[in-house]
């Protein structure tokens, strides 16, 4: 069947079905609290600091609090709390189901398994992307907010302000991306998936120091490459972890970057379709 | 026929040995016997790792209301399981009207399924349940709404339909699942012991809604553990035990096939003790019992066709017959004598 005569307006219309009840459980559930916390602490973090600035006068260095912001982006947003968060997220959706014991109302409908699969991932990056999206946004505010304007708009509009923010509420978009398809996928592979979890994390820590070929098979790889400003070489010298961490000796070029994520996205998603299409309703196994 | 007007059966199997060998259950004259009209298990097994579900099962199920009967843990909603593509086959091949369970975006089209499972997606009211699923078809908003306020009138649940599942009663959480099952209009409704929770009132209303969607050509495929509860459904039969299908076809019919134990019949008149010994000298005869008030007799027989023509000799020779009536030819005689009294009742 050609491109052109699949049923596409069903399948939208099935995927906003399915959105319409997934939202909900992805926004507005007690389980997640802890991922709002993950995301936000660094919005407190920074309204603290700028609140202590304000306090002596206002005279901080934007150019440190941008290398301060590069540095808490990369080494606890990135890597911590959209990491974590997407865990969170994604092995829930249908991992979750199964546990809630309430899967079969969608195996019940006439939805094809694999549109069921795009319609709670994109139900899972929407949530994850307005959660961390909106604290890159705020963390940028409240990192900054104590400057004078005229500061600000230099900085913004002369500077590289926007290009920053942007750059960064891009590579927040293709984590949450990234980290999601890995998690959903390992929610449907793993019946316990802080294992998987922990496994990524050290594979993601240890990136710098694989081959070549290894280190493109991460999601880390291409998020440094894509962070607008490099962490200043004194705090990685200064802490051998921060060293290991930070260390990305070949960066991909952007596009090379946003290519490779999606096509790993993609065959993610693409393997949890199989593996969904496989999926028993079988609650007393779990 | 026979005198009562039974169909004679098509099938009865006497025992596990003979659980695996293929006997179409008897179509009613409104059905059409193709795969394409039909519910058809090939050499279905299932078994959870070492686990059986059901084993070497072949049925071509009919339009018409089916019931599957067999004590907890027999295999009935493995079977139904099955039929809806919700676990998949160890080995064998089923369709539903022609549709592969592996295709669910066909199948549920024309399936409605209400399980067992009593859990529900969080937060929704029970209109929000029907209307959501409905959605899931990819109806537009109007339509959704208009099938789904259909549906839940139809399950009587129209008061409660606004509010939060999570506070609903047991029989109202069956009727909301009922009419999510019903919604989209299938033709076929697979429904897994669909009467539990329900008061007798309610219960009424749902059997004759049974009736009424069997009348208008689906095939409802019906659990129940209850055996008298299934006698007053159902077209036909299914009996389960330990995963394999020990009987199956239209009650009647079973019950005549089993014929290491003679058919009871209950005949009320005015001179019982004559007809018993009229009645007794036959050799088809096994026993002939006066009942404790006085106003009948209870006959054992091993050929009813003969003793029906006898009763029609009988009654011409000036004893009135008010009544007869057989006296185990229900779900639960039928199932104790294939299965054991002790499976029937569990």
């Amino acid at each position: 069947m050609s491109l052109g005569r699949l049923p596409w307006a069903l399948w939208r219309a099935q995927i906003m079905a399915i959105l319409r009840l997934e939202v909900r459980k992805s926004f507005f559930t007690r389980r997640g609290f802890w991922i709002y916390f993950l995301a936000f602490a660094p919005v407190l973090l920074y309204a603290a600091h700028s609140f202590i600035e304000l306090k002596n006068g206002g005279r901080g260095d934007i150019g440190d609090d941008t290398h301060i912001f590069a540095a808490i982006f990369q080494f606890f947003f990135l890597r911590l709390a959209i990491f974590f968060g997407c865990v969170g997220i994604f092995v829930n959706l249908f991992r979750g189901e199964v546990l809630d014991k309430s899967l079969h109302y969608y195996f019940l409908a006439p939805v094809k398994r694999e549109v069921l699969v795009v319609g709670k991932f994109l139900s899972g990056l929407l949530a994850a992307a307005v959660i961390f999206g909106s604290s890159t946004l705020l963390q940028f505010a409240a990192m900054y907010c104590y400057f004078s304007s005229n500061t600000l708009q230099e900085y913004l509009f002369h500077g590289h302000g926007l290009e920053h923010l942007a750059a960064y509420l891009g590579v927040t978009l293709l984590a949450c991306l990234g980290y999601g398809s890995v998690f959903l996928a390992a929610g449907l592979l793993f019946p316990n998936p802080l294992i998987p979890a922990v496994v990524v994390l050290v594979w993601e820590a240890v990136n710098g120091y694989l081959p070549g070929l290894l280190q493109k098979m991460s999601v880390i790889f291409y998020l440094k490459s894509l962070c607008p400003v490099a962490i200043p070489e004194g705090i990685a010298e200064r802490n051998n972890l921060l060293a290991l961490i930070a260390v990305n000796p070949t960066p991909a070029s952007p596009a090379v970057a946003i290519l490779g994520l999606l096509v790993l996205c993609v065959a993610v998603v693409a393997l949890s379709s199989l593996q969904v299409r496989r999926m028993q309703i079988d609650y007393g196994a779990e | 026929m026979n005198v009562l007007g039974a169909k004679i059966p098509l099938l009865a199997k006497e025992g596990l040995e003979a659980a695996g060998t293929h006997h179409p259950l008897s179509p009613p004259p409104s059905s059409g016997g193709t795969e394409d009209q039909q519910i058809v298990f090939e050499d279905v097994s299932k078994f959870y790792g070492e686990v059986l579900g059901v084993n070497r099962v072949n049925l071509s199920i009919p339009s018409g209301i089916t019931s599957l009967v067999g004590p907890n843990g027999s295999g009935k909603t493995t079977l139904m399981n099955l039929m809806t593509g919700l676990v998949q086959p160890t080995r064998g091949r089923i369709t539903v009207l022609g549709i592969s369970p592996h295709e669910p975006e066909r199948l549920f089209r024309k399936l409605g399924y209400c399980t067992q499972f009593d859990s529900f997606p969080k937060g929704l009211t029970g209109y929000q349940f029907v209307y959501s699923y409905l959605l899931l078809f990819g109806h537009p908003h109007p339509v959704a709404e208009a099938l789904a306020a259909r549906a839940i009138e139809r399950v009587n649940l129209v008061e409660a339909a606004h509010r939060q599942i999570a506070g609903y009663s047991k029989g109202m959480r069956q009727r909301i699942k009922l009419a999510q099952a019903l919604a989209h209009q299938p033709c076929v409704l697979v429904l897994d012991e669909p009467l539990n929770g329900l008061d007798p009132l309610i219960r009424a209303e749902t059997i004759a809604l049974f009736r009424s969607l069997a009348r208008e050509g689906l095939h409802v495929i019906i659990s129940s553990h209850v055996l008298h509860e299934v006698d007053a459904i159902s077209d036909q039969v299914v009996l389960l035990s330990n995963g394999y299908v020990v009987a199956e076809g239209q009650i009647h019919g079973v019950r005549e096939e089993i014929r290491e134990h003679p058919m009871q019949i209950l005949i009320r008149c005015n001179k019982p003790g004559d007809l018993a010994s009229r009645v007794f000298q036959q050799d088809y005869m096994v026993e002939a019992r006066i009942l404790p008030d006085g106003q009948g007799v209870l006959v054992k027989t091993r050929d009813a066709d003969s003793f029906y023509l006898l009763l029609n000799r009988i009654a011409q020779s000036g004893i009135e017959i008010e009544s007869v009536a057989p006296a185990d030819d229900d779900v639960l005689s039928v199932y104790e004598y294939l299965v054991g009294a002790e499976e029937s009742t569990k």
